[in-house]
Formats: structure tokens, sequence, C-alpha cells
């Protein structure tokens, strides 16, 4: 049975690169309006995980998923086309990734491609989306300027802006801030922390101490299987697994 | 060794291989243009031959091989670079990607003479094109396609993976992504390759043998199934088929036929620059 607040449900999900297993049988269910964090160390499957919410794994050649995902109740795979998945399910990569456009036309770039040519549609998006991402005052009066110029916590912050300028439902964060500074950081944190309210949010983190600061559950990925998956302050203070309490706790990873 | 004076050396060693390239081309534009220069004039230019070609212009010449390299060029860009944005964005790493790699490098390493053999079988005679522009034209194309490809493939090499994942995750359809993400960065690398093909289509003189030049033909074409003179052959004809031509008018085609080949590629080189310097924000 899919619980009807469930945002995704997933279902015996495994993948494999070639022969290689990088996710095993996962099962869970990521619920709307939660800030649902994946910790693990390198290799583990957590960002591989993140691309299967929006079938960006089938970019990787010879890769192969079985299982099942089900948003609101819909098969991504069967049931909808992969342009629209990709407009409810954003993406903010690890590195900030301008495309080497305007700030306007990077937050619009999806909008376009949708073939909306409504000028006071794409303005009103993009006051929107920046002011969601709290990087309307520092660029309102620079829209037109290259992208590239902007900080690199600026930057991540425009990425983010970009996939909220197409409204979607869940947002998927893969490792945002670690290329960021403590104070760029925060920000990001902060702007998660708000944006809960209106989106469900995947933040796949190396940062263990970030996924205790914001994540409102936490599962525990190691080598492409989920070990635990709690309440971030359970999981924190009292891991029923020794694995997970060796993770966090520094022992390895 | 003392490592200062193998460092002096091994400078000078490089510096002296370096000049030794350079000084051939100067070398050949010197004499071309020494021996040249006196006989280019608006009449010699603009005006048809004359007397089995020992007077007057080389104009059908001219005319001639700009419509050779500009059919060529129509022909194979967007045949190569359509057949590059296949291999390199949609073809997956199969048998027959690698074949049709294969079967690219080994078209380049084909003798020009041969590309003429085989246009005259395939366009001249087969086609029934006849000795024509349209069969020199396809010819010289076939030629340079795999200039064209290679580069095209090159550029759209270069251009970062992490534009393609980005404009995918915003909802982009593969082809919007190829459209707006990736060719826009690859342009300027594709006209590379069309300024290195147009080069060499203007100035081969093996694959337009048996399929469009015309020995003497004091006259301009009127349709593409015309035949023409063009300036490689043309300059192998006085040189050495017709006795009495005067070594100026010689040299003189040669050094048209070297600026149009450079004017040709100063334009495209224009051209590309100003891809370069349309930043789009």
């Amino acid at each position: 049975m899919v619980k009807p607040t469930a945002k995704f449900s997933i279902r015996g999900l495994s993948v494999h690169y070639g022969r290689h297993c990088v996710l095993r049988d996962l099962n869970l269910d990521i619920q709307a309006n939660e800030i649902f964090t994946v910790i693990g160390p390198a290799n583990s499957g957590k960002s591989t995980f993140l691309n299967c919410l929006n079938r960006l794994v089938d970019l990787v050649s010879a890769s192969r998923c079985s299982g099942e995902i089900r948003l609101d109740g819909i098969d991504i795979r069967g049931g909808m086309e992969v342009e629209a998945l990709r407009r409810k399910v954003g993406i903010v990569f690890a590195l900030p990734l301008p495309l080497p456009l305007s700030i306007y036309e990077n937050i619009v770039y999806g909008m376009r491609m949708q073939g909306i040519r409504d000028a006071t549609l794409l303005d009103e998006a993009v006051e929107r989306s920046l002011r969601e991402s709290y990087l309307w005052e520092e660029v309102k009066d620079r829209l037109r300027t290259a992208a590239m110029n902007l900080s690199g916590g600026q930057q991540q912050r425009l990425c983010m802006a970009r996939i909220l300028a197409g409204r979607p439902d869940v947002l998927l964060f893969d490792e945002p801030t670690s290329g960021l500074d403590p104070i760029s950081t925060a920000k990001i944190e902060e702007t998660m922390m708000v944006l809960k309210e209106k989106y469900t949010i995947v933040l796949v983190t190396n940062n263990v101490a970030q996924a205790a600061r914001v994540g409102d559950r936490t599962a525990f990925f190691l080598m492409g299987e989920m070990v635990e998956l709690s309440d971030t302050s359970k999981l924190f203070t009292a891991p029923a697994d020794s694995r997970t309490s060796d993770y966090i706790t520094g022992k390895f990873g | 060794m003392n490592p200062r004076l193998a460092q002096k050396i091994a400078h000078a060693v490089m510096l002296t291989a370096t000049l030794l390239v350079v000084l051939p081309v100067l070398v050949i534009l010197v004499i071309i243009v020494a021996k040249g220069a006196s006989a280019i004039s608006w009449d010699f230019l603009f005006s048809m031959p004359r007397d089995g070609m020992t007077a007057g212009g080389i104009f059908p010449a001219i005319l001639g091989t700009l419509y050779l390299v500009l059919g060529a060029i129509l022909f194979a860009v967007p045949l190569g670079v359509l057949a590059a944005v296949y291999l390199v964005e949609y073809s997956s790493d199969n048998w027959f990607s690698r074949l049709v790699k294969l079967s690219i490098v080994n078209l380049a390493g084909v003798p020009s003479v041969v590309y003429g053999l085989f246009g005259l079988g395939i366009f001249v005679t087969f086609f029934r094109f006849g000795a024509s522009i349209l069969s020199g034209s396809l010819t010289l194309g076939i030629m340079i396609l795999p200039v064209i490809i290679t580069s095209a493939r090159e550029a759209l090499e270069s251009v970062p993976r992490h534009f393609r994942v980005v404009s995918l995750s915003l909802g982009a359809s593969r082809w919007q992504t190829i459209r707006h993400s990736v060719l826009p960065h690859a342009l300027p690398g594709i006209l590379t390759g069309m300024i290195l093909g147009l080069g060499r289509a203007a100035g081969e003189t093996a694959p337009i043998l048996f399929t469009v030049a015309a020995f003497y033909l004091p006259r301009l074409p009127h349709s593409v199934f015309d035949q023409t003179m063009a300036l490689p052959y043309h300059l192998y004809v006085i040189s050495t088929q017709v006795p009495g031509i005067a070594e100026n008018v010689r040299y003189g085609t040669a050094l048209v036929l070297l600026s149009l080949v450079l004017l040709l590629n100063l334009a495209a080189i224009l051209v590309r620059s100003r891809f370069r310097g349309k930043k789009k924000w």
C-alpha cells in the first residue's frame, strides 16, 4: 500500500552499471514536504539513488535499473514523459553549473524549452524564483550579465532558482555545498529549511553534520545498500546499526 | 653536460627547426609574387582567355573554382555535421559506430586521384551527370567529408558534458539540448573544419580532372551540368601542356589561386570570430 502522503515510493530498486551493482533492492518512501537526507561514504550509491529519481541515471551508458519508483503514485518510467518528470523533479549538482548564458537566460532555460515565450510570464518566474532562493536583491540590477561572473555560492543559489522557475514538486540536492565556504553553505541550508514548506527535498550529503542540521529523516547508505533509515534525531543519537554509529562518529568514511 | 649549455643548445635546435618550417612558405610566396605580380591586372582577372590561352584572362577558371568550392561545401558541410552530431550525440559505442569511424579515417587516406576515378565512375557515368560542375562538386565534397566530420566531432566532443546534463535535467529534450546547449558552442570548431575543407577543395587537381575540368573553354558555365575551367587544372595545363605561355602568366595564375584560397579562408575566419565573440549575455 502506498501511503497517501508519500511523494516518492520506491520498491525493489536496484541499479547495475555493467556487471557492477551500485544499488541493491532499495525500499523506502519519501514524504511530501520533508527534507530527506542520505549520508554515506563515497561509492555508497547515494548519488546514483538521487539520479534515479529524475532518471538522469539513464545517461550513464550500460546502466540498468530494476524495481519501481512512483511519484504521487505514478510510475516514473511507464507513466510519464521523462521531460515532464525532470521538470517536476529538479536537481542541484555538487558543483555550481550555470550554463554559459546570462543570469536571466539560465533561469528561463527550462521554460523556453517548454515553448513559453510570454515575456511577462518569464519575467515573473525570474523574480519569483530569485526571491525564493534569496538571490534577488544581489542580482536584480544585472540580470542580463553572465552567470559565470557570480561567486560560487551565488551560482549555486542561481542553480536553485533555475529549477524553482519551472515550479517543481521535488528538489534534489547532490552534495550542494561541497564546493562552498561556510557562509555560503549556511545560506543554502537556511534556504532549504524555508523551501521545504512548499517542496519535498532530497539531500545527498557527505557532510554528516549538515544532515544532522537540516534533515527530517536520514538514511545511511553503504556499498549500495540502505543500512538504516530513521528520524534524523534518532539516527544521530541512537543508531540501530553499529556501522551507522561507526560512520557518524568518524571511524571510517 | 652543463645543464645551462644543454638548455641553450636545445633552444637553438628547436628554433632552427621552427625557422626551417617557415622558410619554404616564405620562399614559395616570394617567388610566386615576384614572378607573377606583373601579370595581375583587371583584364587578367576578369576577361576570357584568347588565342589558345596564350593571351587574355583567366576569369572562367576563377569562377569555375569558386563554383566548385561552393558546391563542395554546400554538399559536404550539412552532411558531415549531421553525421558528426549522430556519431557524438546519439550513437552508442557499438560495432556499427566503430565501423563508421573506421571508414571515415580510411576515407581521409584515399589518394585524391582515386576520388577522381570514383567521381568519374559514379557521378559522370552511372548517374549520367556528365563532366559537369555537379559531378566535380560532389567528388570534391566527398573528398573533404572526412575533414569536416572529424573536426565537427572534435568540436562537439569538446563541449563540456555538464552542459548536456544540466540542460536535460531542466526538462529539455535531447534534440533541444543539442540545438541550444551543444551546437552553439561547437560552431567555431565546425567552421574551422569547413575552412580546412575549403582550402583543400580549391586546390586539388586530380578529383576534378575527370569529372569537370575543361582544358580550354572560353565561356562561362550556364548551369550545374556545364563543364568549366578551374584554376588548379588550368595552372597544370598552361605550365606543362601548352607551349609558349609567358612565365608571368603561369605564376600569376598560381598567385590568383593562392590568393583565392587565402581570401576564402579569411572570410571563414572572420565569420568564426564573429561567432566566438557573439556571447549570448
